[in-house]
């Protein structure tokens, strides 16, 4: 388990962290996510012993990252932010150098290397400098160094960051495969990603909790939670379309992307425009090339939250 | 500590800079023995023009196997990843620098050759000789210490560099008389003893005399476990930045 409690970080003109305060359990996945700067990186950094905190506690596993730290760094696989590497190195001597600081010997390292390096389908590169490697190469050198020890306990910084798209996506199979016995944290701002492999949502901005849920749960508190976005076969109709949609009882607001010819309802709170819109739609004879009810605009409720 | 060590030593020599230094190394150790020392026209069977130019030579030299050690770290941001490895800072404090120690210990026993020359020229008091040899590693010690507390209160290389060379001048020349008799000219002569024993020189020119005094040992074993203290409170200060 991670627990923080009133985990703070000041430097002299600024607070970067502010009394945040959580826990994560296992089986759980947790997206911390923040504008830059909003502190998500001093965070982490503090769960993974690389700086202290100046207020609060948080520890790892029940290892306080203070008093006990090494215990606390034993039981967490960590990618630090942008995945530095020593570039001079091999990738096969760099996993060997993690490795043994990872206290692993013999038939265990082998095993835990083997795996690790066929999951980040790293063989090919195996005997290539880190220098010369792609920023996708680097990052999966990066996660499999964080792997290694098979931790009980993940924190990733960004870890799909860098990547195309079939890159990511083999990220977060891995991500969800490990998920259901560890814990793990990453930070992004990618919200596609939140949706693709996190049970729960924590934002932060100015170095506070603003938000704590999970992303259905966050989606909900979005404007377009319910709401019903639909296009026109014909342009033409669609002055017409928005005033009857409008005068609907319970639409709240009607937004039109004229170039698509597209119009989004949104509810007034608590209320469901879909059948009304539907009806209204056959009663007035607008076809319909497409409709759709939105479940909530994460980036929306993200952009309400921080900004 | 030995893991940070081995590969900390295997990156010097993954690149020619490795070869390159020694051999650098070697050509001005041996230059300033036998032309600036005069080694042959003094007729002596010691190795005193080679060791006297040894406080010179590590100020440049061991500054440039020193600077790297954290700055480098910090510049690409590895510093987060080596520690937040389970291991102490003051291991991986340790491990770097003796890895840069022993790097400089390789450049010093390939100077062998000297050493072969002048037993073969005469009957010198190898005795002395290899005193000469653990106080010159000593202060090697002394300088690289100094240069990873430097190295470790910047990302830039260069001013990490730079920065070594100027303690490491300063902690040299506090021995020299023409700044010692200025000294004890203007401040109490306790004052000025103080300073003089923290020099370098006054500490390596009686062992490389062949004297081993514990106190010179002393000396350097206090000096280099200073600075990698002071080099562990300036990472624990300034390694996120």
């Amino acid at each position: 388990m991670i627990k923080t409690e009133h985990l703070s970080k000041r430097y002299e003109a600024l607070t970067a962290v502010d009394d945040v305060s959580f826990e994560v359990r296992p089986g759980e996945v947790l997206g911390f996510l923040g504008p830059n700067g909003a502190g998500k990186t001093t965070t982490m950094r503090m769960l993974a012993g690389f700086i202290t905190p100046t207020g609060g506690k948080a520890s790892i596993c029940g290892h306080d990252v203070e008093t006990d730290t090494l215990a606390a760094k034993a039981s967490l696989g960590y990618l630090p932010e942008g995945a530095p590497s020593y570039g001079e190195m091999t990738v096969y001597d760099f996993l060997l150098f993690i490795a043994d600081l990872r206290k692993l010997r013999g038939e265990v390292r082998t095993r835990r290397l083997a795996y690790v390096i066929g999951r980040l389908q790293l063989e090919r590169v195996l005997a290539q400098t880190i220098e010369t490697l792609s920023k996708g190469f680097r990052r999966r050198v990066g996660l499999a160094q964080a792997l290694i020890h098979d931790p009980p306990v993940l924190i990733l910084d960004e870890p799909t960051d860098g990547l195309d798209p079939n890159q990511k996506h083999e990220v977060r199979t891995l991500i969800n495969e490990m998920a259901h016995d560890k814990i793990i944290v990453i930070s992004t701002h990618i919200l596609e990603e939140v949706e693709a492999v996190c049970s729960r949502a924590i934002i932060i901005a100015r170095g506070k909790v603003v938000a704590d849920d999970t992303p259905q749960g966050l989606a909900t508190r979005s404007r377009y939670h319910n709401a019903v976005s639909l296009r026109l076969e014909n342009p033409a109709q669609l002055a017409a379309a928005r005033a009857a949609i409008a005068a609907l009882p319970a639409v709240a607001e009607v937004e039109v992307v004229e170039r698509e010819a597209r119009l989004t309802a949104l509810p007034k709170s608590g209320q469901t425009v879909l059948n009304a819109l539907n009806e209204l739609a056959t009663r007035q004879g607008f076809k319909l090339e497409e409709l759709h009810l939105e479940s909530g605009r994460l980036d929306e409720v993200f952009r309400t939250i921080t900004v | 500590m030995g893991i940070v060590l081995r590969r900390e030593l295997a990156s010097y020599f993954a690149t020619p800079l490795a070869y390159v230094f020694i051999l650098i190394f070697l050509v001005l150790a041996n230059s300033f023995t036998f032309y600036l020392g005069a080694f042959y026209e003094r007729g002596q069977a010691d190795l005193a023009t080679f060791f006297n130019w040894h406080p010179w030579l590590y100020l440049f030299l061991s500054a440039a196997v020193s600077m790297r050690l954290w700055a480098e770290e910090r510049d690409s941001g590895t510093i987060e990843l080596l520690l937040t490895q389970p291991i102490t800072l003051w291991q991986a404090v340790l491990g770097k620098f003796l890895a840069a120690w022993l790097f400089v210990a390789i450049a010093l026993v390939l100077t062998f050759p000297l050493w072969i020359t002048v037993n073969y020229l005469g009957n010198p008091d190898n005795g002395a000789i290899f005193a000469a040899y653990v106080g010159s590693l000593m202060m090697a010690g002394g300088y690289l210490a100094i240069g990873s507390c430097m190295s470790a209160l910047t990302r830039s290389q260069v001013i990490a560099l730079i920065l070594s060379v100027a303690v490491g001048l300063v902690f040299l020349l506090l021995g020299y008389p023409i700044v010692t008799e200025w000294a004890s000219a203007i401040l109490p002569q306790a004052v000025a003893n103080g300073l003089a024993s923290l020099s370098f020189l006054t500490h390596f020119e009686a062992i490389a005399k062949g004297v081993i005094d514990i106190r010179d040992i002393l000396y350097s074993a206090m000096l280099i476990a200073f600075f990698l203290l002071a080099t562990t409170v300036a990472l624990d200060l300034r390694k996120a930045e």
